[in-house]
């Protein structure tokens, strides 16, 4: 076993911590930080739901250690809203009904946002694309991909 | 899950990397993890050391270097699929890309990764194969090249020494009326392949095989270079009559199991099935279409 000290930047705000090598970006994130938002699906590498962004990139955190996010900038769903306002990712869920149980969509968000930072105008099959390696056991997707188009439309808008 | 404990370095160059892997017993290179780590949740594997390249400067880049198109071993599978030079020249290669796991894991998984795990379910090997790609290897002895038809020696086993650490993969440069494909039947997105074929050609100016490499995934221990298959074909007509006749060439060399995804027959089926349409689209794509 090694311990190692780390520093990552989680929705800019930076988090010093002594870690074990073994211990999971999202168990860090959601036992030592208390940062729940984040959630734990299949624990398989499949469903998605644990998805954060890392250095801008949407990846599965329980399948990277929080050693490997050293002085790396992590944001998750808790970062999406700024100054009490929702980001029009989230609105578009909301608006659009994205979510039935809601357990995916921390995930889907942090996908689609990621998404929507490179391609600001996706196609309906580009956010099919985008969001496959997420599950959603409720929705039959059809809403999910409304909330994403909601929110290209919001952004493109300016706001 | 949580793995089992483990001691992690995290070198910052490929020969502290190297004499990390000399140094420890029970030593495993850390890719992309997208296959390692759950792997260690399940107690499927448990090193007593992980060796973490991600901080190894120079392992990722995409680029064309002395007839060869040279990938690093470090190189993200989405960094592949979203390549220019890779999408305008080398179809087999972007078909692949864009079917390994899904989108999430592509932007950890590596190309390096996926060769060296061994597992006959990964899409880059059959690809490769079809290629004649050449993998290369660094160790404390220095670097050696290793032709990819030896690179795979059974389930999880490749050519590597344990002391070893793949840096590079290889394919030669796209030739004019040279084309690929890959096709993959999946149950769903993410699912490891219960078939897929991937298949480039070369044609001469009359529209015969100048050259044919065939590889099968997931139809046996390790990933398959359909041998007879791509012989039968070499000096005759891109026909279709040619084509399904090798389809079934490449059907035999299976060696499928039955298993969740299907049996033994259709597995076989299927793979001559999607031999004959991705034989098709690569003659296609060979002829500019």
């Amino acid at each position: 076993m090694s311990t190692h000290h780390i520093s990552v930047t989680i929705n800019g705000k930076t988090h010093q911590a002594d870690v074990e090598s073994r211990l999971l970006l999202v168990h860090f994130l959601r036992e030592n930080l208390n940062m729940t938002g984040t959630h734990i699906g299949c624990d398989t590498t499949s469903c998605g739901a644990c998805t954060v962004q890392l250095n801008g990139k949407p990846v599965k955190s329980c399948t990277v250690l929080a050693v490997q996010a050293d002085g790396m900038e992590v944001k998750t769903i808790e970062g999406l809203a700024q100054n009490g306002k929702l980001h029009p990712i989230q609105e578009g869920f909301h608006e659009q009904h994205g979510l039935q149980c809601g357990f995916c969509s921390p995930g889907m968000m942090m996908t689609s946002s990621a998404l929507l930072e490179q391609k600001p105008h996706p196609s309906e099959d580009e956010i099919r694309h985008a969001i496959s390696g997420n599950l959603c056991r409720c929705t039959g997707y059809m809403n999910i991909v409304k909330a994403v188009q909601y929110a290209a439309d919001k952004m493109a808008e300016g706001g | 899950m949580i793995p089992p404990s483990f001691d992690y370095v995290a070198p910052k160059t490929l020969s502290e990397a190297v004499a990390a892997l000399g140094q420890h017993e029970n030593a495993k290179i850390l890719a992309g993890g997208q296959s390692l780590i759950p792997l260690m949740r399940f107690r499927l594997a448990s090193p007593a050391v992980l060796i973490d390249l991600n901080r190894v400067e120079g392992l990722s880049y995409i680029d064309e270097k002395n007839g060869w198109l040279r990938i690093g071993s470090m190189t993200r599978e989405s960094a592949v699929e979203h390549s220019e030079l890779v999408s305008e020249k080398y179809s087999l290669l972007a078909d692949t890309a864009k079917v390994i796991s899904d989108p999430i894991v592509r932007n950890f998984g590596t190309v390096g990764g996926n060769l060296a795990n061994g597992d006959p379910g990964n899409d880059h090997p059959a690809t490769m194969l079809a290629y004649g790609a050449e993998v290369v290897a660094v160790g404390p002895n220095g670097e050696r090249v290793i032709p990819i038809t030896s690179f795979f020696r059974g389930l999880y086993e490749s050519d590597l020494a344990p002391n070893e650490i793949l840096t590079e993969v290889r394919i030669p440069a796209s030739k004019p009326r040279s084309g690929g494909a890959y096709l993959k039947l999946e149950r769903k997105v993410g699912d490891f392949a219960t078939a897929a074929v991937a298949a480039q050609v070369e044609l001469d100016n009359q529209g015969n095989f100048t050259s044919v490499g065939i590889g099968l995934t997931n139809v046996g221990l390790t990933a398959i270079k359909a041998t007879e298959a791509e012989n039968f074909l070499k000096g005759k007509a891109a026909s279709d009559e040619n084509i399904r006749q090798a389809a079934k060439l490449a059907a035999e060399a299976a060696q499928p199991i039955a298993d969740v995804r299907g049996s033994e027959d259709y597995k076989r089926s299927l793979v001559k099935t999607y031999t004959i349409r991705a034989l098709r689209m690569a003659v296609q794509r060979a002829k500019g279409g």
